[in-house]
């Protein structure tokens, strides 16, 4: 135990030493720093503070040392990510790499994958997107239509995927493929990098409903993919994709507050909208019943994750808690933005009105993007099913 | 704050679920019901319960008492809440000893504490006066007298008042008081003159009382706590049962679930099983999240009783809010889910709703708990 209490103390020494006081504060969409081959920072602090994380590893903090990570065990890296939140530090680097494709590869890949793509995603050289729906296989993934074509040392591609995210500004992407159109479903996809930066490769941006355009539609025209970017074996990047899946949806179970949003808590904008009566309380009361139903149930969220830790720290793998997150997260974190929307009121509904502040702005476009949170990485329908058959194991 | 049981808190759910699956049964609370037992409860089943140490569980060794954790107490109740097993461990021992030990002078402790962890001597605590809980809304009166102090005044819904020796009865000792001011609370026996009580049967099949106090005559050493400023004491007393208590719903909505899950996996209906309908799968799978976060809130609320954390207060109006919730989904879910036979005597699971609704109202429903969770928060 005092050895965590050392190393403890010797983050906290080096966040307070290291992390420029500018980096300290609540981060902006604008001002995250995402990786890729033409990285951007919004201002010099912020390069040297992800240099200086990334040179200690801690990008990435539990991936191994030798790969560019920190080597880090699991408690050192809440300690970390602990005192991090406790200073306010932002996170260093942004990338699909870090949070989803690079575990995948540290499981499934070889040697020779592992040292081409684990460092570079560490170091933030290549900005990663995902390819996995298609515009008729969705919820039902596994009907997906790309095909990767075996041409002897190459696979031809060719296809299209939608809702990849952000590829308009990604290098390579990450994606499942039909290598068997014979077999059934699951058994004929294989997991497949491709670089983007080749004849045939287009990305084409969706607006949304919140204004903005993160999604994409990205064609496939004749690439040639070579062999050795094929992840783990042929027709078998199933298991590779459910892996990773699991990634995305705890990823999205946490994130939920990692939303762009205005830069208040409910509780805050209650107070500044709505306000208190003679007794304390807030003065519209079927808000405040909306607003403390909300704070309630988020609170035992944020207890549940904590046990889900805890349990896995003492060993327990019968855990079903992981499976329930994605669902109960996002639906709580689209509650939330409703009970922001509801109170700020008319506040709320400024669109690029510069009579609007900014955290007003933010308010309904944060309430927007939610909508997606419960679509994304498996519906809130799919996650029911899985909970439906694998926790409960109801009949099919 | 451990979210997770330890080694010896496990094995003490083991145990209290062996024994209650083989000696305290729900068939042990039909008979009580269907015999209209005059006690409420077996005194050989709760004579059992104090040898397995669990009427002593939380009180100092000092006293004769296990000093083991609310956790484990918890993990306890939560196994009762399963067979729905009645004792006086909730009024006795939960509200009883806790406001002794919280607020007991020491020759009080050493008179009491030691004849609750054997069990001999059961406590009642008399709050509530009216149709909702309103802890504060106390019209019951403590004059003081040359020697002590008169009580005067009605209570009801006190939980095992009828079966208990003594009563922790709550009252304005400050006559112009109003609110959380001027309130004491005292230690009465039962059999004093002028106390009148009432034994009620209720839906769960358990039993609470309605309680006159009319000139009743009490020393000065009855007073527990400080007098005229007892609503601190009183609190904390209330919050630990509030959250024991929710461990109890805990095991009762589990074993509701857990039923109900094993039905859907039998029971045949269009030539396949019913739990194959997507329709009530989802159901099951929400109630299922439900539970997962009921377990966080009342491990964390047994922890935050154990830690003497000062967000107490907090914790128990999430947990018994939760718990209220929750309880009351799984139950009517559960009635709905088995079909016709959900509404026979015969099946347990009309028990099991039952003991949710009268669980609800103990100690605040989930609009109390709301309100009371959003002021304590600012808002």
């Amino acid at each position: 135990m005092s050895d965590l209490d050392d190393f403890r103390a010797s983050v906290k020494a080096w966040l307070q030493n290291n992390c420029p006081v500018s980096q300290r504060q609540p981060i902006t969409r604008e001002e995250q720093v995402w990786s890729g081959r033409n990285m951007r920072f919004p201002n010099a602090d912020a390069k040297l503070w992800f240099e200086r994380m990334r040179d200690k590893g801690w990008t990435v903090p539990e991936w191994p040392y030798e790969l560019g990570g920190g080597g880090l065990n699991e408690r050192e890296a809440k300690i970390l990510k602990e005192e991090m939140k406790a200073l306010g530090c932002r996170t260093p680097l942004y990338d699909l790499g870090i949070w989803m494709l690079g575990p995948a590869v540290l499981e499934y890949g070889s040697d020779d994958q592992r040292r081409q793509h684990i460092p570079k995603i560490a170091r933030g050289e290549v900005r990663w997107c995902q390819g996995y729906s298609e515009p008729s296989a969705g919820s039902d993934l596994a009907s997906l239509q790309t095909r990767a074509e075996d041409c002897g040392d190459h696979f031809l591609v060719n296809g299209s995927k939608i809702w990849t995210t952000n590829a308009d500004k990604a290098d390579w992407i990450f994606c499942l493929v039909r290598t068997d159109p014979d077999a059934k479903k699951q058994e004929g996809i294989s997991f497949l990098l491709i670089d983007m930066d080749q004849p045939g490769v287009t990305a084409k941006p969706i607006p949304l409903i919140s204004g903005d355009s993160e999604f994409c539609q990205t064609f496939f025209d004749n690439v040639k993919v070579p062999k050795s970017n094929l992840i783990g074996e042929l027709n078998k990047g199933w298991s590779v994709a459910k892996s990773l899946l699991k990634h995305e949806r705890k990823l999205m179970a946490e994130i939920g507050g990692d939303t762009p949003g205005p830069s208040f808590s409910p509780v805050q904008a209650a107070l500044k909208y709505v306000g208190l009566d003679a007794e304390g309380k807030l003065k519209d009361r079927g808000l405040r019943e909306q607003l403390v139903a909300h704070e309630m149930r988020f609170r035992a969220l944020g207890l549940t994750h904590f046990r889900s830790f805890e349990e896995r720290m003492h060993g327990n793998t019968d855990n079903s808690i992981p499976l329930i997150m994605k669902y109960v997260g996002t639906e709580e974190t689209k509650r939330k933005e409703e009970v922001l929307m509801a109170l700020l009121g008319n506040r709320a509904l400024g669109w690029d009105d510069p009579e609007f502040s900014d955290d007003e702005l933010l308010s309904n476009r944060g309430w927007l993007f939610s909508k997606a949170l419960s679509i994304a990485g498996g519906t809130s329908e799919v996650q029911l099913n899985i909970i439906a058959k694998r926790v409960l194991e109801l009949p099919v | 704050m451990p979210l997770v049981l330890n080694e010896e808190q496990r094995l003490l759910k083991d145990t209290a679920k062996d024994f209650l699956n083989k000696t305290v049964p729900v068939e042990a609370l039909r008979q009580l019901r269907d015999s209209k037992d005059a006690l409420g409860y077996k005194p050989e089943h709760w004579q059992k319960m104090s040898e397995l140490g669990w009427a002593s569980m939380v009180i100092p060794e000092a006293y004769d008492g296990l000093d083991f954790s609310f956790l484990g107490l918890g993990a306890v109740l939560e196994e009762s809440g399963r067979t729905l097993a009645a004792s006086p461990l909730f009024a006795s021992v939960v509200l009883g000893a806790s406001a002794i030990i919280i607020g007991g002078t020491e020759p009080q402790k050493e008179t009491l504490l030691p004849q609750i962890a054997s069990g001999n001597l059961r406590f009642a605590l008399a709050l509530d006066e009216s149709a909702h809980h309103s802890p504060d809304d106390i019209n019951c009166t403590a004059t003081a007298t040359d020697n002590g102090y008169k009580l005067n005044g009605s209570k009801t819904f006190v939980l095992d008042g009828h079966s208990a020796d003594q009563l922790i009865v709550v009252a304005r000792s400050q006559p112009q008081s109003a609110g959380r001011d001027g309130l004491s609370l005292f230690i009465v026996d039962v059999n004093t003159a002028g106390i009148e009580r009432k034994r009620h049967y209720m839906l769960d099949s358990r039993s609470a009382a309605s309680i006159l106090f009319n000139d009743v005559h009490i020393s000065g050493e009855a007073l527990l706590g400080d007098a005229d400023q007892g609503w601190s004491l009183l609190d904390n007393v209330l919050d630990r049962g509030r959250i024991c208590l929710a461990a109890e719903m805990l095991g009762g909505a589990l074993e509701c679930f857990e039923r109900t899950v094993s039905y859907l996996k039998e029971r045949d209906q269009f030539g396949v099983k019913i739990g194959t309908f997507q329709a009530l799968q989802h159901r099951a799978a929400i109630m299922f999240t439900e539970l997962e976060l009921a377990k966080s809130v009342v491990l964390d609320g047994l922890s935050a009783i154990d830690d003497h954390r000062t967000d107490l207060a907090q914790l128990a109006s999430l947990a018994k809010a939760r718990l209220n919730d929750v309880f009351e989904l799984v139950t009517n879910e559960a009635v709905q889910m088995h079909g016709g036979i959900g509404v026979t005597d015969e099946l347990d699971i009309g028990l099991f709703l039952k003991r949710s609704r009268v669980a609800n109202q103990i100690f605040g429903n989930s609009s109390f708990h709301r309100d009371r969770y959003a002021s304590l928060c600012g808002y």
